[in-house]
């Protein structure tokens, strides 16, 4: 499914973001990304959809090696990859609805299919009857869940989420876990890096910790690892 | 693409233009200071060709016969001159012909003073060549000067090059003048489409995670540059259509008695009106794509 052969990521100004990350992410798994601020884990997540490229070794998604995709191939790998981050990125003129459609929009679907498929994932993320606001009219937590809702609309096998909890108070940190959960559980592979001890160490699930760009620990069920 | 996905672009364009309306004026007001200049350019630079083509047409080879040449040798010319290449025709102007044309020419005043002349005339006689092609009129004309019992050759040299300098001056003022305002332009529509590109880069971001393609994204800011270019079309091209209609209803005439017809109406306005709205979207699409491919790199 993600298969990182070691890898190493240098970027143009010199930083050494990342090396020798040896990985194999299975289909339907739970990962959490865990390390401290500047370990490397956004860029890990950047070079699985292809923000970033790396400097040395492969990366194998869905059976596609990144390092020899051809550009113009690179949106077609993005509609197989939902992406969540931390401060959501919704457009701000744009309705829920709209927010969530135009990931679809975009691979020109159609307008029926369109309809259907958002209101069911509007669904799945509890939006439904918000589906006319506008983000400003929403809180983080249903903002974050709108970015999930649009994440997973055109039926990815991945989610990835860079520190999706980062901006919430705990509480509705506790209800994007549910829904990514949730997501997990319908078959999608999720891969979630964080920051947040509380949920790392409650909801058990594999944890790859990442210390100075070097992966330290892979452990099923592991913990969080670090003291505060 | 599919027709709705058109229909969207085309708004996303329209929506840029207002978006960004001051710096859209300024772009489309570049564009039609330039293509208005295009526009007189190309209507004075054609009309100018057609003068000379016709005026080319005219152009003949006067071989003046010496004064002192024999009935004999002037029939000895004569033949020489029938070996020419590329004469279409050969026509015998003598000296008290060629009197009468001279006279007929003149103002009345003059008139009487000529008419004393008849009995000393002081012409030649002449043999008047046309060649087959106006080009080779001066081929024609060297050729005839090597032949022997001749005074001198004359033909229309100075009037055709004259002409020739002048459109070609022209020209050379049109096209410097037109590159400068083109680049003009197409340096505020670069602009004009950066502003927007900049105001919507957290869109073409997203679009970009989302799995847009770039040629998805580029289409509304390539309309955006069409519009603006071939907008800038649009008072050109009416100036052009009215103001050569105006030109030509009140001077055609006028001219045509000294000589010089102007090119009709039609097609000459439409032929200018295709070219002014296709360097209109040119210069818009141009400017659109050289500051879209930055912005494309994510
Ligand atoms: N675009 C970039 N250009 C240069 N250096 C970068 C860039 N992005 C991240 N870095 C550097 O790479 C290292 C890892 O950063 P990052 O992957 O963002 O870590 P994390 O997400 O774990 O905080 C840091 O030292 C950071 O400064
Ligand atoms: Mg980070």
């Amino acid at each position: 499914m993600i298969e990182m052969i070691d890898v190493s990521k240098t970027y143009s100004n010199g930083v050494n973001a990342l090396n020798d990350i040896d990985i194999l992410i299975e289909k339907g798994e739970f990962v959490y990304v865990v390390g401290p601020s500047g370990a490397g884990k956004s860029t890990f997540i950047k070079m699985i959809y292809r923000e970033e490229k790396p400097s040395q070794g492969s990366i194998i998604i869905n059976g596609a090696d990144l390092t020899t995709l051809k550009e113009k191939h690179v949106p077609y790998l993005r509609r197989k990859i939902g992406v969540v981050f931390q401060d959501f990125k919704l457009l701000p003129k744009l309705s829920v609805f709209e927010n969530v459609a135009f990931a679809l929009e975009v691979i020109e679907e159609q307008r029926d299919v369109l309809r259907k498929r958002v209101m069911e994932v509007l669904d799945i993320v509890k939006l439904k009857n918000k589906a006319r606001f506008l983000p400003d009219e929403l809180s983080g937590g249903e903002q974050q869940r709108v970015s999930i809702a649009r994440a997973i609309v055109n039926n990815p096998r991945v989610v990835i989420a860079d520190e999706p909890t980062g901006n919430l108070d705990p509480d509705t940190s506790w209800e994007i876990m549910d829904i990514l959960e949730d997501i997990n559980r319908r078959g999608t592979t999720v891969l979630m890096a964080t920051h947040n001890r509380e949920i790392v160490n409650t909801i058990k699930k594999r944890v790859i910790a990442i210390e100075s760009g070097r992966i330290v620990r892979d452990e099923m069920r592991g913990d969080y690892g670090y003291e505060r | 693409m599919k027709g709705r996905t058109l229909v969207r672009h085309g708004k996303e364009g329209m929506k840029n233009l207002g978006r960004n309306g001051w710096m859209s004026f300024a772009s489309i007001s570049a564009v039609t200071i330039m293509l208005m200049v295009v526009g007189v350019f190309l209507i004075l630079i054609l009309n100018m060709n057609h003068f000379m083509s016709t005026v080319e047409e005219d152009v003949e080879v006067r071989v003046y016969v010496d004064l002192t040449a024999s009935e004999e040798e002037q029939k000895e010319l004569e033949e020489g001159l029938n070996q020419i290449d590329h004469v279409e025709s050969i026509t015998y102007l003598g000296k008290d012909e060629g009197l009468d044309e001279l006279i007929e020419s003149l103002g009345e005043e003059d008139r009487a003073a000529f008419e004393s002349l008849r009995d000393e005339n002081p012409l030649n006689d002449a043999f008047i060549l046309q060649a087959d092609e106006p080009q080779l009129t001066e081929e024609v004309a060297s050729q005839a000067d090597k032949l022997p019992h001749i005074d001198r050759v004359d033909y229309g040299e100075q009037v055709v090059e004259q002409l020739f300098n002048v459109t070609n001056v022209l020209r050379t003022i049109g096209i410097v003048l037109v590159l400068g305002l083109m680049f003009t332009a197409m340096f505020l529509i670069s602009n004009t489409i950066k502003l927007t590109i900049v105001a919507r880069q957290k869109e073409i971001q997203i679009m970009k995670l989302v799995g847009a393609t770039n040629g998805f994204i580029r289409w509304p800011f390539f309309l955006e540059g069409l519009l603006l270019g071939v907008l800038g079309a649009i008072v050109p091209v009416a100036a052009v259509m009215a103001g050569y209609h105006y030109l030509y209803d009140n001077f055609a005439e006028r001219l045509r008695l000294n000589f010089a017809e102007l090119l009709p109406v039609y097609p000459l306005t439409l032929q200018v009106t295709l070219v002014l709205l296709g360097i209109g979207a040119l210069v818009g699409v141009w400017g659109s794509l050289t500051s879209v491919r930055k912005f494309l790199k994510v």
